[in-house]
C-alpha cells in the first residue's frame, strides 16, 4: 500500500519535472529550430526545419564577426565580475549574517539601493568618467559597472544562505580550536556550498548578459562582448532581419553557459563540500 | 576538522544563542573592515552616477535660438519644474506608465513565485537527472534578455507559431490588452527560474533533519510544506522575490523590443526615461529615474521594515525568529 | 585624451552642465571650422551589412598610409546607432571622426554642433538628386555629404494584373483600388488582400504616413520645419490609409507589418500591392512570385505619389580631430566612382543622377529608372531639429486614426497641436 502510493507520488514528480522542463525548454526548442532554417524560410512554422541549414551558424561563425572573441571577452568579463562580487560580497555578508552592528539595516538596504538605479541613467556619467582616466576599451570599463547589480545581488543571497546555517555549528568548531574565519571557511562554507554555488549562477548570467554597459564603453571589436556582437548581426541588407543568426547566437550564448553549469555544478560544489559534516 | 555531533543539525539551526544578540566594539570593527570594500565599490559605481543624475534632474533641456538655428550650450536650471511637468503637463503619460509599471510587476512576480516554488519543490524532489533538470531550468534566465525579446517578438508575430498554435489571429504587438499578455508571458517564461533557482537553494541548505523529524511526527506533506518547508526557504524566497520586483520595475528591454517603443498599453517608467534621454532631454530623463528610483527605494524599504527579521535577521533587536520546527 | 581635455571634461562633470562648462568645441567657431590636421581617423556607421565598406576603407588605407581608417561599426539597430553617436558628442569624445547619419538626423546633429558645417564648394552636389541633397543641409548650409540614397516603391503583381486586363500599374490611389477589385474577381486571387505597406508603430508608420500626406498634396511641415498637417490635403491622405484599413483594402494584419514581414506577406501571394524600398527587389526574384512582379512609383491621390527618402549622410563630428583627412576621406568615400562600386556590389542606391541611366546598371538592377523617378519625386520626412519627438507625434496619432480610435480630422488636429508643442522646445 505505502509503496504503491510511493510509486504513485515519484510517478507524479516526474510528471511534474516534465512538465516544468517541457515548458522551459519549448521557447528555446524554437530558437533552435529557427536557427536551423534556411534564410527564406525563416517564416516558416513547421516544427521541424526542413531542409535542415546550419548557414546561420556559418553566418555567425564567419571571422568577420568575430563571435569567438566576442564569446570569450564575454567569459572574462563575467568570470571576473562574479569572481569579484562573490569574493567581496562573502565577507559582507559574513558580517550581515553573524555580527552585530549597529545601521545593519541601513546598510543591507542602502546595498539593495544602489542596485536600483536605471542603467540608462548611470551610463553617461560613468562614460564621461571612463573617458577622462582612459578606461575606454579595458576590461575593467565593463567589470566594475557590473558590480553594480552583480554585488548587491550577491550580498543578499549569499546572507541568507550564511543566516540558515546553525551558528552552533561554528561554535563547535571554536570550541574545537579553529579561528573564526576557519570556522567559517571550514564548516559554514562547504554547508551552504548549494547557495553559493546558486549565487555564483545567478551574478555570472546576469553579467554575461549584460549590453548597454559593453555596448558604450567600447568601440573596438576585438574588445565586444557577445552580446554587443549579436547586435551588429545583420541581414544581407539594411531593412533584412537577421533573424535566423541572431537566434544561431542566441542559442551559442545560451547553451555554453548551461553546458558549463552541468560541468562545474558537480565539481564545485564536490570541492565546496569536501571536508564538511558527513 | 571538527566532527559535528549528529543531531546539531536538527535542533541548533533555530536558536540563537543569547551572547549574540548584543551588538560589540569588537564586531563592529570587524563588520566595518568586511562591509566596507562593498560599499567602498558601490559608491564609486553608482553613488557618483547616481548624484550626477539629481543634479541633471534640476536642469532642463538646451533650447534651440531662433536665430543662430542652434542649440544653445548650456542647459537652464530649471529646479524641480522636471518633476513639476512629469505629474503637471505629462500627467496623463507618467501615470499610465506608472500603472503599467505596477500592474506588470505585481502579475509578473506573482506568477514567477508561484511557477518558481512549484519548480524548486518539484526538482527537490527529483533526485535522479537533478542536475541536468536544473541545468534545463537555467535555460530561460540563461537567454540574454534582447534576443528573448526578439525570440517572443518571433513567437508572437502576426504569422508566428503562437497563432498558429491558437488557431487565432491575434495582433499581440498592437496595442490592447493582448500586448500586456505577451509581455507577461514572455517575462514569467524568463525569471520564473530565477526565483525557482534560489528556493531550489534554499531547499538544498535546509538540514534533511528537519525533514526527517517532521515525517517521523507524521506530519502531512501538504502541512509539511506549509508549516516547515515554507517558513524555512522564506528568508531565500523573500530576497528572490524582493529582487524580482525590483528588476520588473525597471522592466525595459522585453517591453520595447518584444511590442515596441510609444506602445501605451506596454510603456514602462524606464521606456519614459529612455525616451526623454534618447530625445536628448537628459534633465527630465533624470527626473524620471529619479521618480523612479525612489519608487523602487520604496518598495524595498517596506519590504526590509516588514519582512526585516527574516530577511536581515533578528539583529536590531526585533522578534525573535521563527523557531517552531515540529510540526 | 589631453590633460586639457581631462580637466575640461570633469569641471563640467562635477558641475552637471553637460555642455555649459566649454561651449563648442575647438574650431567651431561663427560655424566656420577649419578643417586641418592630418592622421588616423575613424568611420563610424552602422554595421556593414554587405562586406563590400572594408575593402572599400583597404583601398584607402593603402593610397594613404599615414591617413589610416578604421572601422567602428555600430548596431543594426538605428536608435541605438544615434544613441552612441550622442553619447559620443556628449563625451566631447575623440574616438569618432565621420560618422554615417540616417538622413533625418542631419537637422538634429546640426542644430546640437555635433557635426560641422562643411566647406559647399568641396563637394559635387550639382550631380546629385535635389532631394537627396536637401536631406544634407540645414539652415542653408552643407552640414553633410549624401553617400546614399533610398526610396519607396510600388511592388505589384504582374501575372495577375496581366490575368485581370489591367495593362500598366496605376498611378492613382483609385486606380489601384480598381485594379484590386479585377484581381480579386479571379480565383487564384482568393484570400488575398490588396494593399500594405509599413503600419506598425515605428519609423516605417512616419515614412508610410508622410508619403500618402505628400501623394495627397499636403505636408507635414512647411520649408521652415513649422507643422502645416491640419489642411484638407492631408486629411485625404491620412483618410486614404484609415480607409484602406476600414474597408480591408489593407489587412488587418499590415497594423504589425514592418518592411520584413510585408515582404514575407507578397512573397507568399497574400497581397497585389506592396510598398517597399529597392532592397526587397532582389529577394524577390529568389522568392515564389520569382518572374510574377514589377514595380512601379508609388500611386498618389490625382497622379503619382511622392515617396519619402531613406539613405545615409556623411559628417564630421565636431570633436574629433584630424579633419582635413576626414574631409578628404568623405569625398573619396561619396564619390562618384565609388558609390557606384557600392550599388554595383551592394545594391546601395547612390545619390548621383547619373548613374540611375547607366545602361549597364540598369541591366543590372532593373528597377533604377523607376527608383530614380521616385526619389526625384520624394519630399524628405519633416526635416526639424526635435524629430525624434515629431516622429513619436507622427506615430501616435496615425496609428489612432489607422485603428479607427480618431477620425482623420480629430488626429491631424491632435498631430498639429503636439507637433507645434515639440518644434517649440
Amino acid at each position: 500500500m505505502t509503496t504503491l502510493t510511493a510509486k504513485w507520488r515519484g510517478g507524479l514528480v516526474y510528471a511534474g519535472v516534465v512538465v516544468v522542463v517541457a515548458c522551459c525548454l519549448a521557447p528555446f526548442y524554437w530558437m533552435l529550430v529557427s536557427s536551423l532554417r534556411r534564410t527564406g524560410d525563416i517564416f516558416d512554422t513547421t516544427p521541424l526545419p526542413s531542409p535542415l541549414s546550419f548557414e546561420n551558424y556559418r553566418a555567425v561563425f564567419d571571422p568577420a564577426q568575430g563571435f569567438g572573441r566576442a564569446l570569450l571577452n564575454s567569459l572574462v568579463v563575467a568570470g571576473i565580475t562574479t569572481v569579484l562580487a562573490l569574493l567581496l560580497a562573502t565577507f559582507t555578508a559574513y558580517a550581515m549574517a553573524r555580527l552585530e552592528f549597529r545601521f545593519k539595516r541601513l546598510i543591507l538596504t542602502l546595498i539593495i539601493a544602489t542596485s536600483m538605479f536605471p542603467v540608462v541613467s548611470i551610463v553617461v556619467p560613468l562614460l564621461k568618467l571612463f573617458t577622462d582616466i582612459g578606461w575606454i576599451n579595458t576590461y575593467q570599463s565593463m567589470i566594475v559597472p557590473s558590480m553594480s547589480f552583480a554585488l548587491p545581488l550577491a550580498v543578499w543571497n549569499l546572507t541568507t544562505f550564511f543566516r540558515q546555517m546553525p551558528d552552533e555549528l561554528e561554535h563547535a568548531a571554536m570550541v574545537d580550536g579553529c579561528t573564526r574565519g576557519q570556522a567559517f571557511r571550514k564548516v559554514i562554507v562547504p554547508l551552504a556550498a548549494p547557495g553559493i554555488f546558486t549565487t555564483a549562477i545567478i551574478t555570472f548570467i546576469a553579467a554575461w548578459n549584460e549590453f548597454l554597459i559593453a555596448l558604450s564603453m567600447t568601440n573596438k571589436p576585438g574588445m565586444q562582448t557577445a552580446t554587443v556582437a549579436i547586435s551588429k548581426f545583420t541581414g544581407a541588407t539594411t531593412y533584412e532581419t537577421p533573424f535566423g543568426s541572431q537566434m544561431a547566437a542566441g542559442v551559442l550564448v545560451t547553451v555554453p553557459l548551461v553546458v558549463m553549469v552541468l560541468l562545474f555544478q558537480r565539481r564545485i560544489v564536490a570541492g565546496l563540500t569536501a571536508g564538511a559534516a558527513k | 576538522m571538527t566532527e559535528l555531533p549528529a543531531e546539531t543539525g536538527v535542533r541548533a539551526r533555530p536558536r540563537r544563542p543569547a551572547a549574540r544578540g548584543r551588538a560589540t566594539a569588537g564586531a563592529g570593527r570587524l563588520a566595518a573592515l568586511l562591509v566596507s570594500p562593498t560599499l567602498l565599490v558601490l559608491a564609486v559605481v553608482v553613488l557618483y552616477p547616481t548624484l550626477m543624475a539629481l543634479k541633471e534632474s534640476l536642469y532642463g533641456a538646451k533650447g534651440l535660438d531662433p536665430s543662430t538655428g542652434f542649440i544653445s550650450a548650456t542647459e537652464p536650471f530649471v529646479g524641480l519644474r522636471n518633476y513639476a511637468d512629469i505629474f503637471g503637463e505629462a500627467g496623463a503619460r507618467f501615470f499610465n506608465a506608472f500603472w503599467n509599471t505596477t500592474f506588470f510587476t505585481v502579475v509578473t512576480v506573482s506568477l514567477e513565485t508561484v511557477v518558481g516554488v512549484a519548480m524548486a519543490l518539484i526538482m527537490h524532489r527529483a533526485f535522479r537527472g537533478r542536475a541536468l533538470v536544473r541545468a534545463g531550468i537555467l535555460v530561460p534566465w540563461a537567454v540574454p534578455t534582447a534576443i528573448s525579446g526578439l525570440l517572443w517578438r518571433w513567437i508572437f508575430n502576426s504569422d508566428g507559431v503562437a497563432n498558429a498554435l491558437l488557431g487565432q489571429q491575434i495582433l499581440w504587438t498592437t496595442e490592447g490588452f493582448h500586448a500586456k499578455v505577451a509581455v507577461i508571458v514572455a517575462e514569467v517564461w524568463k525569471t520564473a527560474p530565477f526565483i525557482g533557482l534560489l528556493v531550489l537553494a534554499g531547499l538544498q541548505v535546509i538540514p534533511k533533519e528537519v525533514y526527517e523529524a517532521a515525517r517521523m511526527d507524521g506530519a502531512r506533506p501538504v502541512r509539511q510544506f506549509w508549516h516547515i518547508t515554507l517558513p524555512l526557504v522564506k528568508p531565500a524566497l523573500l530576497v528572490a522575490v524582493l529582487f524580482r520586483c525590483m528588476d520588473a520595475l525597471r522592466m525595459f528591454d522585453l517591453p520595447y523590443i518584444l511590442v515596441g517603443a510609444q506602445k501605451h498599453s506596454v510603456e514602462t517608467l524606464s521606456m519614459l526615461a529612455q525616451n526623454e534621454a534618447s530625445n536628448v532631454r537628459f534633465g527630465p530623463a533624470s527626473a524620471y529615474a529619479v521618480i523612479l528610483f525612489l519608487y523602487v527605494f520604496l518598495i524595498a524599504l517596506a519590504f526590509v521594515r516588514l519582512l526585516g527579521t527574516d530577511l536581515v535577521g533578528g539583529g536590531d533587536g526585533r522578534r525573535p525568529r521563527r523557531t517552531e520546527v515540529t510540526a | 585624451m589631453t590633460t586639457r581635455t581631462t580637466i575640461r571634461a570633469t569641471a563640467f562633470a562635477a558641475t552637471g552642465l553637460l555642455l555649459a562648462a566649454c561651449g563648442g568645441g575647438s574650431g567651431q567657431d561663427d560655424g566656420k571650422p577649419s578643417f586641418e590636421g592630418r592622421g588616423p581617423i575613424t568611420y563610424v556607421a552602422g554595421k556593414d551589412t554587405t562586406g563590400t565598406v572594408q575593402p572599400m576603407l583597404d583601398r584607402w588605407n593603402k593610397a594613404h598610409p599615414k591617413e589610416k581608417v578604421t572601422f567602428i561599426q555600430l548596431p543594426t539597430d538605428a536608435d541605438a546607432q544615434r544613441q552612441q553617436m550622442i553619447q559620443n558628442a556628449e563625451t566631447k569624445s575623440d574616438a569618432y571622426t565621420v560618422l554615417s547619419l540616417d538622413v533625418v538626423w542631419t537637422s538634429e546633429f546640426a542644430a546640437h554642433q555635433w557635426i560641422d558645417r562643411l566647406p559647399g564648394k568641396r563637394f559635387p552636389m550639382g550631380k546629385m538628386l535635389k532631394p537627396v541633397v536637401e536631406t544634407s543641409r540645414y539652415r542653408g548650409g552643407l552640414y553633410a555629404v549624401p553617400s546614399s540614397s533610398d526610396g519607396g516603391m510600388l511592388y505589384y503583381r504582374t501575372d495577375l494584373l496581366k490575368k485581370a486586363g489591367v495593362t500598366r500599374p496605376p498611378a492613382t490611389w483609385g486606380e489601384m483600388t480598381a485594379a484590386c477589385a479585377k484581381v480579386k474577381r479571379l480565383p487564384e486571387a482568393k484570400g488575398m488582400s490588396c494593399y500594405a505597406g509599413q503600419f506598425q508603430k515605428y519609423e516605417g508608420l512616419t515614412v508610410n504616413f508622410a508619403e500618402a500626406v505628400h501623394s495627397a498634396g499636403g505636408r507635414v511641415t512647411d520649408a521652415n520645419g513649422t507643422p502645416d498637417v491640419d489642411t484638407p490635403e492631408a486629411k485625404k491622405g491620412l483618410d486614404f490609409l484609415a480607409r484602406s484599413f476600414e474597408d480591408g483594402t489593407i489587412p488587418k494584419e499590415a497594423a504589425t507589418y514592418q518592411e520584413e514581414d510585408g515582404r514575407q506577406a507578397f512573397q507568399s501571394g497574400k497581397l497585389v500591392f506592396l510598398r517597399n524600398w529597392p532592397y526587397m527587389y532582389s529577394l524577390a526574384q529568389k522568392s515564389g512570385v520569382k518572374g510574377k512582379f514589377a514595380v512601379a512609383p508609388l500611386p498618389g491621390l490625382n497622379g503619382p505619389g511622392s515617396s519619402s527618402l531613406g539613405g545615409h549622410n556623411m559628417a564630421v563630428s565636431a570633436s574629433a580631430r584630424n579633419k582635413a583627412t576626414a574631409l578628404d576621406f568623405i569625398e573619396f568615400m561619396t564619390s562618384e566612382k565609388n558609390t557606384r562600386t557600392f550599388l554595383e556590389d551592394a545594391s546601395v542606391a547612390p545619390p548621383y543622377a547619373a548613374l540611375y541611366d547607366d545602361k549597364a546598371l540598369i541591366g543590372q538592377y532593373p528597377y533604377l529608372p523607376v527608383l530614380k523617378e521616385s526619389i526625384l519625386r520624394a519630399v524628405p520626412r519633416p526635416r526639424v531639429v526635435q524629430y525624434g519627438d515629431v516622429t513619436s507625434a507622427v506615430q501616435q496619432e496615425t496609428y489612432a486614426a489607422l485603428n479607427g480610435e480618431k477620425s482623420s480630422e480629430r488626429a491631424l488636429k491632435d498631430l498639429q497641436k503636439q507637433l507645434r508643442k515639440a518644434v517649440a522646445r
